[in-house]
C-alpha cells in the first residue's frame, strides 16, 4: 500500500491561515490503514485547526468528510454539491488523491495535509517500511523476492557494495542491507548459483526516468 | 593476458609480471591544482600509477578528470575513478570519451559511498549503472568500439579497467564469488580495500586462487599505513565495510605518541613484505591518506623500489 505520514501541524495551519471555511477530507483507503489520514486522523487535524483559531478568536468553519477512495472519479463525486461551500480543502489523501481532488474541483485550493513516502507494507505495530519503489519493471524473479531497487540505498543491481557491515547499510545500522537478505534468501531457496548471474543494465524507461506513466487496458475500457 | 589494451604503464607493468605499485592523491576542495600537483610530483617516481578519486566520501572536489588532466601534463599516469553516484549513463559516457581524449589510459569503476556521508546529503543519487555495469559498459566502448545506445564510436577509448574489491565485507561468503562476477564483468585490475586482518585476507586470496581467478585478472592489495592509534579507533569502528583487528591498535598502543605514525609504516611495510610471498598478490595499492610524503618511504623499504622498466 501507499505509506504516508502526517505533516507536522504548524504547516498546515500556515497553509490555511488564510481561508475561512475548509473541509478536511479523508480517505479510506491506504492512508487509513497507515493511520496517517483516515476518519479518526481527519477528526484529530479537523479539531486541533478548530482549538488553534478559536484560540486567536478566528471564526472559522472546520468541516470532516471521509470518502472511500479520493483517487476515484466515483466517490470523489460525494463533494460535488458541497464543493462550493469551502475556500480550501485539506486532503489527507496520498498525494495521488490530492491531485484527482484538484483536477476535479478546478476553483477550490486543495492542500495536502501528509506527505507521502512510499509503496511499502505494515512491518510490525507503529512501523511501516518501504518494498517497492515502482520501476516498472519487476527483477524479483532474479533476486530471491528481495528488491534491491527500494531496499538498497545505492540501487546496486549486482550487490552488496562494499560498505555492508554486519548485514546493515553502510547508511544507518538500523537499514538491513538488501543484499544481505537477498543473499540469504536465496540460500534457503538453495539458489545460490543465482547470485553469480550478473544483472545487465537496466532499462530505467520504464521507472520515473521515462515521464509520467500509464496503463492502457483496452480489454477493460468501456 | 599478453597484449596490450591501453598504453597503460601499470598494465605493462602487471602483464611483465612485475609487483605493480599504484597510490592515490585527492583532488582539492577548490580549483587551484598545485596541492595535487605537488602530490604527485613527491611520488611519481616510486609507483606506476596514481589513482584519483571521485568526490571521495561524497565530499564535493574538483573533478577527477580535471586532476587526471594536471597529473598526466607532469608525465604522471593517472588511474581515473568514477563513480556511479553522480552521473547516469550519458555523463558516465562521456566522460570516458573525454578522459580518453587526453589518452588517460586506466579507469577504475565504483560505486561511490552514499551521497549522507558527504557535504550534499540532500541530493539525490543517480545509480543508473551500478560498478559492474560500469566495468561492462568500458568494456564494451573499448571492445566492441561501441556505445551503450549502438553506435559506432569515432576512436573508442583504449583504457585498462579495474574494480575495487573488499575482501571484509559482509558477507564474507560472497566475497569470492563478488570478485568472480566483478572480473565476468571484463576487470581487468583490482585494487581492494585497506587490509589490516592478514589471515582473512590470506583466506580471500587462498580462495581467488582456487577459482582460477588470479589468472583472470591482476590483484593488488591495499596498504594504508596508519598515522595514530586514533585513526586505526576511528577506522574500526566510523568507516563501513573495514576490518581493523584489535592486535594493529594493542602494537599502536604500546609505543608512545609521538612515534606511532613511524611504527604505523613499519606496520604497513612489514604487511607489504608479508604479502609479496602470497600467492595471486599482483601488486600494491599504497593509500597514504594525505600523508603522500610518506609513500616513497614506504615503497622503499618494501623493496618495490626502483619500478621497473616497462
Amino acid at each position: 500500500m501507499i505509506i504516508a505520514e502526517k505533516k507536522p501541524i504548524e504547516e498546515i495551519i500556515q497553509e490555511v491561515e488564510a481561508y475561512d471555511r475548509i473541509l478536511v477530507l479523508g480517505c479510506n483507503e491506504c492512508v487509513t490503514v497507515c493511520e496517517a489520514g483516515g476518519k479518526k486522523e481527519v477528526e484529530v487535524l479537523a479539531s486541533v485547526l478548530r482549538m488553534n483559531f478559536m484560540a486567536q478568536d478566528r471564526e472559522k468553519t472546520i468541516d470532516e468528510q471521509t470518502l472511500e477512495r479520493q483517487c476515484d472519479h466515483e466517490y470523489l463525486e460525494e463533494i460535488r454539491d458541497v464543493i462550493d461551500q469551502y475556500d480550501a480543502v485539506i486532503s489527507l489523501a496520498c498525494g495521488v488523491g490530492v491531485q484527482f481532488a484538484a483536477e476535479k474541483y478546478m476553483t477550490t485550493p486543495v492542500l495536502p495535509g501528509v506527505n507521502t513516502v512510499c509503496l511499502g507494507a505494515n512491518e510490525d505495530r507503529g512501523l511501516w517500511t518501504e518494498r517497492c519503489q515502482a520501476c516498472g519493471a519487476c527483477v524479483l524473479a532474479r533476486t530471491g523476492g528481495i528488491c534491491p531497487v527500494s531496499r538498497c540505498a545505492k540501487r546496486v543491481l549486482n550487490g552488496p557494495c562494499g560498505g555492508a557491515t554486519n548485514g546493515k547499510c553502510e547508511i544507518s545500522k538500523d537499514t538491513d542491507c538488501a543484499w544481505q537478505l537477498i543473499i540469504d534468501r536465496l540460500k534457503a531457496l538453495g539458489k545460490m548459483e543465482d547470485y553469480e548471474k550478473v544483472a545487465p543494465v537496466k532499462d530505467w524507461s520504464t521507472d520515473r526516468a521515462g515521464g509520467p506513466r500509464t496503463v492502457t487496458r483496452e480489454d477493460v475500457k468501456i | 593476458m599478453s597484449e596490450y589494451v591501453s598504453d597503460s604503464r601499470l598494465e605493462r607493468v602487471l602483464k611483465a609480471g612485475h609487483l605493480g605499485v599504484t597510490s592515490e592523491c585527492g583532488p582539492p576542495r577548490g580549483s587551484d591544482p598545485e596541492g595535487i600537483k605537488k602530490k604527485g610530483l613527491l611520488i611519481k617516481d616510486h609507483v606506476d600509477a596514481v589513482n584519483v578519486t571521485d568526490n571521495q566520501t561524497a565530499m564535493t572536489r574538483m573533478s577527477s578528470l580535471a586532476a587526471c588532466v594536471h597529473l598526466k601534463l607532469l608525465g604522471i599516469e593517472p588511474v581515473l575513478q568514477m563513480v556511479t553516484r553522480d552521473r547516469n549513463r550519458v555523463a558516465l559516457q562521456s566522460d570516458i570519451l573525454g578522459a580518453a581524449s587526453f589518452d588517460i589510459p586506466n579507469m577504475l569503476c565504483l560505486s561511490g559511498d552514499h551521497q549522507s556521508f558527504g557535504d550534499c546529503a540532500q541530493g539525490q543519487n543517480v545509480h543508473d549503472l551500478d560498478s559492474m555495469q560500469l566495468v561492462q559498459t568500458v568494456r564494451y566502448m573499448r571492445d566492441e568500439g561501441k556505445f551503450l545506445g549502438g553506435d559506432d564510436i569515432k576512436r573508442p577509448p583504449r583504457m585498462f579497467v579495474g574494480a575495487a574489491a573488499n575482501p571484509f565485507a559482509d558477507p564474507f561468503e560472497i566475497r569470492v564469488p563478488r570478485l568472480a562476477k566483478k572480473i565476468a564483468c571484463g576487470a581487468e585490475f583490482i585494487q581492494t580495500q585497506c587490509i589490516y586482518n592478514m589471515d582473512k585476507f590470506k583466506e580471500w586470496m587462498r580462495r581467488a586462487v582456487d577459482r582460477g581467478l588470479t589468472e583472470k585478472t591482476f590483484i593488488m592489495a591495499g596498504m594504508t599505513p596508519m598515522k595514530s592509534v586514533g585513526m586505526a579507533k576511528y577506522m574500526k569502528n566510523k568507516v563501513p565495510g573495514m576490518d581493523v583487528p584489535d592486535e594493529i591498535i594493542d602494537r599502536l598502543s604500546g609505543v608512545e605518541k609521538k612515534k606511532q605514525a613511524e611504527e604505523g609504516i613499519t606496520i604497513c611495510v612489514e604487511h607489504i613484505q608479508e604479502l609479496k610471498e602470497v600467492p595471486g598478490v599482483a601488486g600494491f595499492h599504497i593509500m597514504a591518506i594525505e600523508w603522500e610524503e610518506k609513500v616513497p618511504e614506504i615503497v622503499e623499504r618494501s623493496g618495490l623500489y626502483p619500478r621497473p622498466e616497462v
